[in-house]
């Protein structure tokens, strides 16, 4: 960590990871405790601006804003979490086959990654999910699906060009097998890659989940997510209630701030 | 010990008729040290990729043998290949500062043929081999360096940490490409007196390539000369040196540079390559 911080000294990296951390910790603090339960209605407190009573306000039901937001964030988090630990996973193991060993299997998987990239992939996981219909597990499974080339083109890359410097020959020359030598010479030494691709790829899994929740086409209407509630609060602007609109923008535009400064900071050096 | 029977190396990207390695036959004894000498492009290293197994097989073809302490090697399988690899073959090449990964430690590095080759070693074990190799190595402080990261030390250290992860598992050929290249004077002669040194106790025999004649004067009793995919002469290092029979050969020793001759033969060599 130490070495972490001495390596990104600069101030994208500082920003965001105090963003980030500021972020994600308030938003697990949310999962336990809440100011108020987030569906529970006051008949007597709806549709108020903020206060200190309610911090952000409350919605038309009396549903008490932040603690909403807290559980929509959680919520829209754990699907990036999933959707990068998958789109990540797969990407790096489909990268790291094909860069290293090459051939035939190389052409024919980056030829299908290469039309999955083809598409616009907002639209591919539109129509896909308009396909299979809305739910978490469906938005999870699409976008990951959809993240994979990113990861796989950035990951065999990198173990196509390093597979070929003279430590990886060296390596080979003391009898050791493909397995150590991908696990332990070459993924370790794509992280200054990955990194920074891992944590662009939260930022972009944040919005994706909020553009498809926001399309309807997201988390089903009985699930919260960040999307969903920038969805349902847009009816709000019209009726002198920009707040809850504005608040739950800001948290989607904080939360991918502070990824997308992580990302940039991490690729710089020093 | 090593013999090499009618080797050919043939790359698909080259043309039809041109062979990296045109029909190369020799032989390295026990304990013996034989310098192979050649320019740029005469086929040295890719005979020794073609004995260290570092041959790119899908783009190359190849025929003949290479029998290593009694077994046939190139056209074995792969298996059999890592077996000897970081076993019976040590290999030390030039470029000492690419030659490690840049985040692990040296000493990891060092002991890693033993993890593959004796996988029953301890850790503990494991390291205190490392410390004796890289002592033998003749590194200073051997606890200290196993500990740093490749940036942290000089091309000198690296290239003796790399003989000592060549020398750890006592091999029985130790294969030295150009290992003396990227060094300055004074470290490549202590390199070289390291590597006679290994030769004389440990009996092992090397198998040195250069393109530098005064280099493998210094080392090795017996030479082979390459040019153009053949070994066009061979001999006792005096013979080559004193009485060379090929016009080739007297060209690459008229070629070392000395203080009271001009570089005469250099252009000849060039001037007949660009003839054929």
């Amino acid at each position: 960590m130490k070495k972490l911080f001495a390596k990104h000294n600069n101030w994208f990296f500082k920003v965001g990871l105090i963003l980030t951390v500021c972020m994600v910790g308030i938003v697990i603090i949310g999962q336990f405790w809440t100011p108020y339960d987030p569906n529970a209605m006051d008949a007597a407190a709806k549709a108020q601006g903020p206060s200190l009573k309610h911090l952000l306000g409350t919605d038309y039901f009396g549903r008490d804003i932040f603690s909403r937001i807290l559980e929509g964030a959680g919520a829209t988090l754990l699907i990036a979490f999933f959707v990068v630990l998958l789109g990540a996973g797969m990407g790096t193991l489909i990268g790291a086959l094909t860069g290293y060993f090459g051939g035939v299997v190389d052409e024919i998987l980056m030829r299908i990654c290469d039309a999955l990239t083809a598409f616009p992939s907002v639209l591919l996981a539109l129509i896909a999910l308009a396909i299979l219909g809305p739910g978490r597990l469906n938005v999870i499974g699409v976008l990951a699906l959809v993240f994979i080339p990113s990861f796989a083109r950035i990951v065999r890359a990198e173990f196509s060009r390093i597979k070929k410097l003279n430590y990886v020959s060296l390596a080979k020359l003391q009898g050791v097998g493909h397995l150590r030598i991908m696990l332990r010479h070459i993924l370790p030494n794509t992280l200054p890659v990955l990194l920074p691709a891992i944590s662009i790829g939260f930022n972009n899994a944040v919005l994706a989940e909020a553009s498809m929740s926001f399309l309807g086409v997201g988390v089903s209407a009985s699930e919260v997510s960040l999307g969903r509630m920038l969805s349902d609060s847009q009816n709000y602007i019209l009726r002198g209630m920009p707040w809850y609109a504005i608040f739950v923008g800001l948290t989607i535009a904080l939360l991918i701030l502070g990824f997308s400064l992580l990302g940039e900071g991490l690729q710089q050096e020093d | 010990m090593l013999e090499v029977k009618n080797l050919r190396v043939h790359f698909k990207t080259a043309a039809p008729d041109r062979f990296a390695v045109d029909g190369t036959s020799f032989t390295v004894g026990d304990g013996e040290i034989v310098g192979l000498v050649g320019e740029s492009g005469s086929g040295k290293s890719v005979t020794a990729m073609a004995i260290s197994g570092l041959l790119p097989r899908r783009q190359s073809e190849y025929s003949g043998e290479i029998w290593l302490d009694g077994v046939e090697i190139l056209n074995g399988d792969r298996n059999l290949m890592r077996q000897m690899q970081g076993d019976t073959i040590g290999v030390i090449f030039q470029e000492p500062m690419s030659a490690f990964d840049p985040i692990m430690p040296i000493g990891r590095q060092v002991e890693e043929s033993l993890l593959v080759h004796h996988p029953e070693m301890s850790p503990a074990a494991r390291r205190s081999a490392a410390l004796t190799a890289m002592a033998e190595a003749e590194l200073d402080e051997p606890e200290t360096v196993y500990e740093k990261y490749p940036h942290e030390l000089s091309g000198g250290m690296l290239q003796r940490a790399m003989i000592a992860a060549a020398i750890i598992h006592s091999p029985k050929l130790l294969l030295a490409d150009e290992p003396t290249t990227a060094l300055d004077v004074t470290i490549q002669g202590q390199i070289l007196d390291l590597l006679k040194k290994i030769n004389k106790t440990k009996g092992t025999s090397i198998l040195f390539i250069s393109h530098n004649m005064r280099v493998i004067r210094h080392l090795s009793e017996r030479v082979l000369v390459m040019y153009r995919g053949k070994i066009v002469e061979q001999g006792s290092v005096e013979d080559v040196f004193l009485h060379p029979q090929e016009a080739y050969t007297k060209k690459l020793i008229d070629s070392i540079p000395a203080r009271d001759r001009h570089l005469t033969g250099l252009k000849e060599i060039l001037k007949g390559a660009g003839k054929e």
